[in-house]
């Protein structure tokens, strides 16, 4: 389950901390442990450039987040929205999955993780999140192209 | 670190004492399998016990033989079902001092009671009145009276704790926390994370001198040491089955009787009546005015057996047995280099559920879920998380922590493991390896 990958990711987490420009900003919380993250989603037009995020956590939610910045940033929400669907599909999958790590990349090595029922969600925690800020930063700039 | 030679003086000391963990261990046949490849080390007790085959056996035995619904079946089975729920009933009003058997209202578990209790209650506070809880409680303690205070306008207070895990009671004092406009005072006798036990009675007079009711969560208590509530000062009390070698879904509300018969119903349905009408019902006397609808039949026969097995090893002898592992353990633990103990660290009113933090040899502190993941890889059962107790990790300033907790089976070996595996953990993130 603790895969290097995981490990690596863990303690020397991609894209940590807050910044500024953000459109939107959410806080997710795993109710069982308490382990929260708050993470900031800037968008240019329909493409994702900036995710930030600050969190306290187990080793498997912080490097779950860590990874899915290097995956989504750069990526048009759609695209980014997919691998959240492909991860997500992969945590349910009880380890049952072959991942394509041209598309998952590092999130591959949390398969394993996906065979402990009780930590699926520490994985989905920041994707989660993400989701959840990637919609509200998109109606931010729907809203903002009315005006 | 207490050395081989120590640990054999502690067993033999135990053994010398009259009591023989092996043979206790062989009663819950659980206790013997494996976990990934080790032998299973349980030490999530106040998380849930493990249970010994005779309860299994009286549950089993029940439902095989005697299965009815109780009260409302008058045939030959439905008396024998009531018998052993009646008889649970009765085998639980002895072992915790109640004036009897009318005094015990079964509920599914502690948190139901403890709902119970603050739903009735709550039929008396005004505005304005005061509810006093401490930071260190369980979310069951907490969340009835927050709807509570919510429903009718009562403000909801609580203890602080003191740096070392105890109840501040001067500060309480200071603040006049307990007053005249306190109508209702409710706390935990022994807290799930810290251990710690709370001086119980003391507050229990102070709520008294102000005419306040005294709830007690006795969850952590009741398995343990036991309770006596003839003498703890509590007008209601509750605990849960599970934690002390019964099954789940069956827990226990005990009040004063004359308090029980001033309050209102909690649930409505059958058997908790006297006539119902369309035009309004009266209710039945306590405790079945508290038990609507078919109750835990099974399960209260289960946590008759459970009461057995505890009075057979007798529960003087296990709070001593725990009392030694705890000291064990809490020195045991005191020496995995970057683990912090959580409340008192000295087996001195408190009891065997340790919390702790542990930071790794180049400062990560490394999270309850992965402390308990990598324990889990060699067999060994801990708890990682906020223990439903969130406000009180908040006021430790953590978000989670990693718990211990023993019972009657927990042996010095099954210490030594945890503390072998904390060990690793630490070298596992520490990088020391």
């Amino acid at each position: 389950m603790y895969q290097e990958i995981i490990l690596d990711h863990y303690k020397a987490k991609h894209h940590s901390g807050l910044r500024e420009p953000y459109q939107a900003e959410v806080t997710h919380v795993n109710p069982s442990c308490g382990d929260e993250v708050l993470l900031r989603v800037q968008l240019d037009g329909e493409r994702v450039v900036d995710v930030s995020y600050d969190g306290i956590g187990c080793s498997i939610s912080q490097a779950s987040t860590s990874v899915m910045t290097d995956l989504v940033i750069g990526k048009t929400v759609d695209e980014a929205l997919a691998l959240h669907a492909d991860f997500t599909e992969m945590m349910h999958s009880q380890g049952r999955y072959e991942p394509d790590e041209e598309r998952l990349e590092d999130g591959i090595a949390f398969v394993g993780v996906a065979q402990f029922p009780a930590r699926v969600k520490c994985a989905l925690l920041g994707w989660s999140a993400f989701k959840d800020a990637a919609a509200q930063a998109l109606a931010a700039e729907h809203g903002q192209g009315v005006k | 670190m207490p050395d081989r030679a120590q640990t054999s003086t502690l067993t033999a000391e135990l053994q010398a004492s009259g009591y023989d963990v092996a043979a206790i261990r062989a009663d819950f046949p659980g206790l013997s399998r494996e976990v990934n490849g080790h032998p299973l080390v349980y030490l999530d007790s106040a998380n849930t016990s493990q249970k010994p085959a005779s309860v299994v056996a009286a549950m089993a035995e029940h439902y095989s033989f005697h299965n009815a619904n109780v009260a409302r079946a008058m045939h030959t089975l439905g008396m024998e079902a009531t018998a052993g729920f009646e008889g649970a009933r009765a085998k639980i009003a002895t072992f915790i001092g109640a004036a009897g058997p009318q005094e015990v209202v079964f509920t599914k578990n502690a948190s139901e009671a403890l709902n119970l209790a603050a739903y009735t209650l709550a039929s008396r506070l005004q505005p304005g009145d005061e509810i006093v809880i401490s930071v260190l409680e369980h979310h069951s303690n907490i969340v009835p009276w927050q709807l509570a205070a919510e429903r009718t306008g009562a403000v909801l207070r609580w203890f602080d704790i003191t740096e070392d895990g105890r109840l501040d009671l001067g500060k309480a004092a200071a603040e006049n926390l307990i007053n005249e406009r306190t109508k209702i005072v409710s706390i935990a006798a022994v807290s799930n994370v810290l251990g710690t036990v709370n001086p119980v009675s003391e507050i229990a007079a102070q709520a008294h001198a102000v005419g306040a009711v005294m709830v007690v969560d006795a969850a952590q208590a009741a398995p343990h040491a036991g309770v006596d509530v003839a003498t703890i000062g509590a007008d209601l009390l509750a605990f849960t089955g599970h934690k002390m070698l019964g099954p789940t879904g069956i827990g226990v509300l005990w009040g004063r009787y004359d308090l029980l018969a001033e309050l209102p119903p909690f649930l409505g349905g059958g058997e908790m009546i006297k006539v119902v009408k369309l035009t309004g019902s009266t209710y039945a006397e306590p405790p079945h005015r508290f038990e609507a609808g078919t109750p835990p039949i099974a399960e209260a026969v289960g946590l008759g057996a459970a009461i057995d097995y505890l009075n057979g090893v007798g529960i003087e002898k296990i709070a001593i047995h725990e009392e030694r592992i705890t000291a064990y353990a809490l020195t045991r633990l005191s020496a995995v280099d970057g683990l912090r103990i959580l409340g008192p660290t000295r087996p001195v009113d408190r009891g065997g559920a340790i919390s702790f933090t542990l930071t790794t040899a180049n400062g990560l502190e490394v999270h309850p879920h992965d402390v308990m993941q990598l324990l889990d890889s060699r067999g060994i059962a801990v708890r990682g998380g906020h223990h439903c107790a969130r406000p009180l990790h908040e006021r430790l300033g953590i978000s989670a922590s990693t718990r211990a907790s023993l019972y009657l089976y927990t042996t010095t070996t099954e210490i030594d493991a945890l503390a072998d595996g904390l060990n690793y953990v630490a070298d596992f993130f520490g990088g020391r390896s």
